[in-house]
């Protein structure tokens, strides 16, 4: 490794933008990303025999994700990249990775971590049934499988995603009996003005929303599902259209509420946290550039909080511009500043999502004792309920060592926002007075193999 | 700020197993007990040990101690209201060698009348009985009513029982000042609080060494940090709390099917905080998967570790200060006092009521660190 | 009937793998998890409910979509591509 050492984590739209800004300025960094492509998960790439145009894969987003694409092609040869790579554990100066079974020490220097988001998950009942899917999920089945979750779909949460998923699936042919949004017309309508500030955004979201309406496609708000049915799989939802309550026969169910990032690396290595209201989690705490609290650490992308796609790639340039200022090296400043007025505005664009596809405040208060809200270990609501009432737990972490929820394979990466609402439903406190789950090596689950010399 | 000012018979620093166990077992005999914990109760090394529960391999002068514990740990549940996953499993030295098999033979011996009835394992029997070790282990000592609980739900719940006996547990109280005004102890914590006490229980764990100190008898406490592993849930195939003569792994199967797993060294974050480390758990995975090759598809979900306070002997120090009256010490059980919370909580109690304890603790003295004189109890 | 419907990229070279003791294809590009989705409408079953489970994420973090083969292997079936001969299970562990 020459130069200054860097070490990026992630090879989504941050990461990729921010090894582009570090070979521009002559170095030669490592990339490592647990997929075996690049392109993260919003431009992820199906495998090379896959033969679909990539305008059926990403749609409107098709100029962005072959931007991104083209820019990792572009410097491949000029950087060390290592694919199919999980960083299982993070120190100062060193990571350890996971490649086929084997454990090997990476050195660094300067760090860039763009680990990205996966879905945040407000579970109902019969959510653990096969057949019931994440948004993501969905998504990925059909972008890179080119398979639908069901033949018979209905979707269901709030954010942009739902809409999106929805109608890409009904563009390729599958059947979407309904979709759930448990946003109201009075709150897309209230969030117009900040939504303005990304017009092009903006009208993808009503193309994909009117598109539905106009395929015979059944939208309903103020919607949400109360249960999934069936014995083995799938079979059918209960749901909720405001007050009533309805039952619609489908084979799968794609569900989720916005997403939540993945910040595990980013809490061994030490950076601080905070309770961002917006996004509703303890983040990792950057300046506009991306600096974490901890010096040489640089975070970039949806993995210290939802930007979105457009921004992740404007927010990996910044941080490596960041890194190389920091490090002595001379920068274009006023790109640097290009970016961040992008990203500020962003930032109202983000409250404006907010506004119009709220997070349900009042889902805690309503979901039955008997829910699952740890998949991995089965404990239910209930159970966290009780282990308030009786012991007094008032933290995520005295919560998660007395029921269990978070201790399994998934360490909390599915469960956490959900024991968390429960939590200060159950306790009386406001939700950034509970506390988060704290990372632990390794963050993913690791072979015995990976202890062979 | 206004001061809350408390008065009472017994103050305790640290709520870990010794501490609760002790305001448990004072509230019994009907005192009164303030328990001043800078944390959540059990929520350091008391609820993230290995969950070992063992009498076997320990020095001999601290087999009476762990034997009254064994007693206690026999009624768990009346204690402590919650059984605590606790389970007389059998513990199993492994040898690894004759000399491991010579050495374990003569802990045996010493130990003939000390109500462990161990039993040794070697040759087919060994084989018939664990299946499921590898080739390396060749035999072991085995102690049939030693196992292991959950330390997560137990210490707690040794807070929590001491609590609805009437016990006055303050949690995220740290102690800032403690010291004695000639009548009483004088103890500032958590900013707003004052507590004067008759008696003063030490047993703030590896954080002991400094209130020890505020009382004229420093002892050289360090602090240890063992690694923990654990799997995924697995199928049940390890029916005992496994350790290893000589050194290396420990590991225990809990009903879940996870898979327990410590050995060796992590490191500190801070004076509080801890962690496994990459050294330790990829040596955790090579020496477990050796010894048991079931694990060898299986997967490691998470790793911890903790804050041990340990001393050069080894030994804990438990009983009365060498330099002021009334103030009794429990702490420094260097990684093994989960087992022997319970014995210790009652052994403070009896020491507290009635100036002695039927269990011989004198080489747990904290004389034997300082040049003081103990005083007489 | 099988959880996932190919709706697309179906002209691919074709896999054969074994499925709890039977016969079973997939197609080259296939995860794990569309294989054995595609033939059917569960990846294993939970170790404490025994309830069906068939993944949750597909992007390798909610660690639902572990299966095993029968040299007792384990793969994350949503991140590991299925290979021509492999025999996996779904059914209960022993």
């Amino acid at each position: 490794m020459s130069g200054l050492q860097v070490v990026v984590i992630g090879a989504g739209p941050a990461g990729v933008r921010a090894a582009e800004a570090l070979v521009a300025h002559g170095q030669r960094p490592v990339v490592v990303d647990e997929a075996p492509r690049w392109g993260g998960q919003i431009y992820r790439q199906p495998p090379p025999n896959f033969k679909r145009a990539k305008r059926l894969l990403y749609g409107f987003e098709t100029g962005r994700a072959e931007g991104v694409h083209g820019a990792m092609a572009g410097i491949v040869e000029r950087i060390d990249y290592r694919p199919d790579t999980l960083v299982w554990n993070a120190r100062e100066g060193e990571l350890d990775l996971l490649h086929r079974g084997r454990s090997t020490t990476l050195p660094y220097r300067r760090l860039i971590i763009a680990s990205g988001a996966t879905d945040r998950v407000l579970p109902f009942p019969g959510w653990t049934l096969p057949g019931v899917y994440s948004l993501g999920a969905a998504q990925v089945a059909l972008k890179a499988q080119g398979c639908a979750i069901g033949s018979r779909v209905v979707f269901a949460g709030t954010g942009p995603l739902l809409y999106l998923v929805a109608y890409q699936y009904a563009k390729a042919g599958a059947t979407v009996a309904a979709v759930l949004d448990s946003a109201r017309l009075g709150d897309k309508l209230a969030a117009l003005p900040a939504l303005l500030r990304q017009p092009a955004v903006l009208a993808k979201g009503l193309y994909y929303r009117a598109w539905l309406q106009a395929h015979g496609v059944a939208v309903h708000e103020g919607a949400a599902p109360l249960q999934a049915l069936g014995s083995q799989r799938v079979e059918g939802l209960r749901w909720r259209d405001g007050p009533r309550e309805q039952q619609l026969a489908c084979d799968a169910i794609g569900f989720g509420h916005a997403l939540r990032s993945e910040t595990q690396l980013a809490d061994l290595l030490g950076c601080s946290h905070a309770f961002e209201p917006l996004q509703r989690a303890h983040l990792p705490q950057r300046d506009a550039a991306g600096r974490s609290s901890v010096a040489s650490v640089y975070l970039a992308g949806d993995g210290a909080g939802i930007m979105g796609a457009d921004a992740a790639e404007w927010a990996g340039e910044r941080a490596a511009l960041a890194l190389l200022e920091d490090a002595g090296v001379t920068v274009d400043g006023t790109r640097a500043h290009v970016l961040e007025q992008r990203l500020a505005r962003v930032a109202t664009f983000r409250r404006g999502l907010e506004r119009a596809f709220p997070f349900p405040v009042d889902w805690a208060a309503n979901v039955p004792d008997d829910l699952l809200i740890c998949r991995c270990e089965e404990i239910s609501a209930g159970e966290l309920r009780a282990a308030v009432r009786d012991t007094g737990a008032t933290e995520l972490n005295r919560l998660k060592a007395l029921t269990r929820v978070g201790m399994g394979r998934c360490q909390g990466r599915t469960c956490g926002v959900a024991a968390a609402e429960i939590l200060a439903h159950a306790s009386g406190l406001p939700i950034d007075a509970v506390g988060r789950l704290r990372g632990q090596a390794p963050v993913k689950p690791i072979p015995f193999s990976a202890g062979a010399a | 700020m206004s001061i809350e000012r408390i008065s009472t018979d017994v103050a305790i620093i640290g709520g870990g197993i010794a501490g609760a166990s002790a305001a448990l077992f004072l509230r019994r005999r009907g005192l009164g007990v303030v328990l001043l914990e800078r944390d959540l109760c059990g929520s350091r090394s008391s609820g993230v040990n290995y969950g070992g529960v063992r009498r076997q391999a320990r020095p001999l002068n601290q087999l009476p101690l762990s034997q009254r514990a064994h007693g206690l740990w026999g009624r768990l549940r009346e204690l402590i209201g919650i059984d605590g996953e606790y389970v007389r499993s059998g513990h199993l030295k492994l040898a690894r060698s004759e000399a491991d098999l010579a050495a374990l033979e003569a802990y045996r011996e010493l130990t003939r009348d000390s109500g462990l009835g161990l039993q040794m394992l070697s040759g087919a029997a060994f084989r018939t009985r664990c299946p499921w070790l590898g080739e390396r282990a060749i035999g072991g000592s085995l102690c049939p009513d030693d196992g292991h609980a959950n330390p997560r739900l137990v210490s707690p719940a040794f807070a929590r029982s001491a609590q609805r006996l009437g016990a006055d547990i303050r949690e995220q109280t740290p102690v800032l000042e403690a010291g004695h005004d000639g009548q009483r102890f004088v103890l500032r914590a958590g900013g707003s609080l004052e507590v004067r006490s008759e008696f003063l229980l030490n047993c703030a764990g590896a954080w002991a060494g400094p209130i020890a100190a505020m009382f004229g008898e420093p002892v050289p406490l360090t602090a240890g940090h063992p690694a923990m592993t654990v799997t995924e849930p697995l199928p049940m195939f390890i029916d005992l709390n496994l350790g290893v003569e000589g050194g290396g792994i420990y590991a225990r199967q809990v009903a879940r099917g996870n898979c327990v797993i410590g050995g060796g060294d992590g490191y500190a974050l801070d004076v509080s905080r801890a962690r496994a480390g990459s050294g330790a758990i990829l040596a955790i995975l090579q020496q477990a998967g050796e010894l048991l090759p079931a694990l060898r598809h299986a997967h490691v979900i998470r790793s911890w570790s903790g804050t041990e306070g340990y001393l050069p002997d080894r030994q804990p120090v438990l009983g009365p200060s060498a330099t002021t009256p009334g103030l009794i010490h429990g702490f420094g059980f260097c990684g093994a006092g989960f087992q022997l919370g319970p014995a210790v909580g009652e052994v403070l109690a009896e020491l507290v009521c009635d100036g002695r304890t039927s269990t011989p603790i004198a080489a747990f003295s904290i004389a034997r660190h300082t040049s003081a004189v103990p005083i007489p109890a | 009937m099988p959880l996932l419907h190919r709706l697309t990229e179906t002209e691919r070279e074709p896999i054969a793998f074994v499925l709890d003791g039977r016969p079973a294809h997939a197609l080259a590009g296939d995860t794990v998890l569309t294989a054995v989705l595609t033939q059917g409408e569960r990846l294993r079953q939970s170790e404490f409910s025994a309830e069906p489970r068939a993944g949750f994420c597909l992007m390798g973090a909610c660690q639902d979509c572990w299966v095993r083969n029968e040299s007792g292997a384990r793969f994350r079936a949503c991140s590991t591509f299925v290979e021509g001969g492999m025999r996996l299970l779904t059914g209960a562990l022993a």
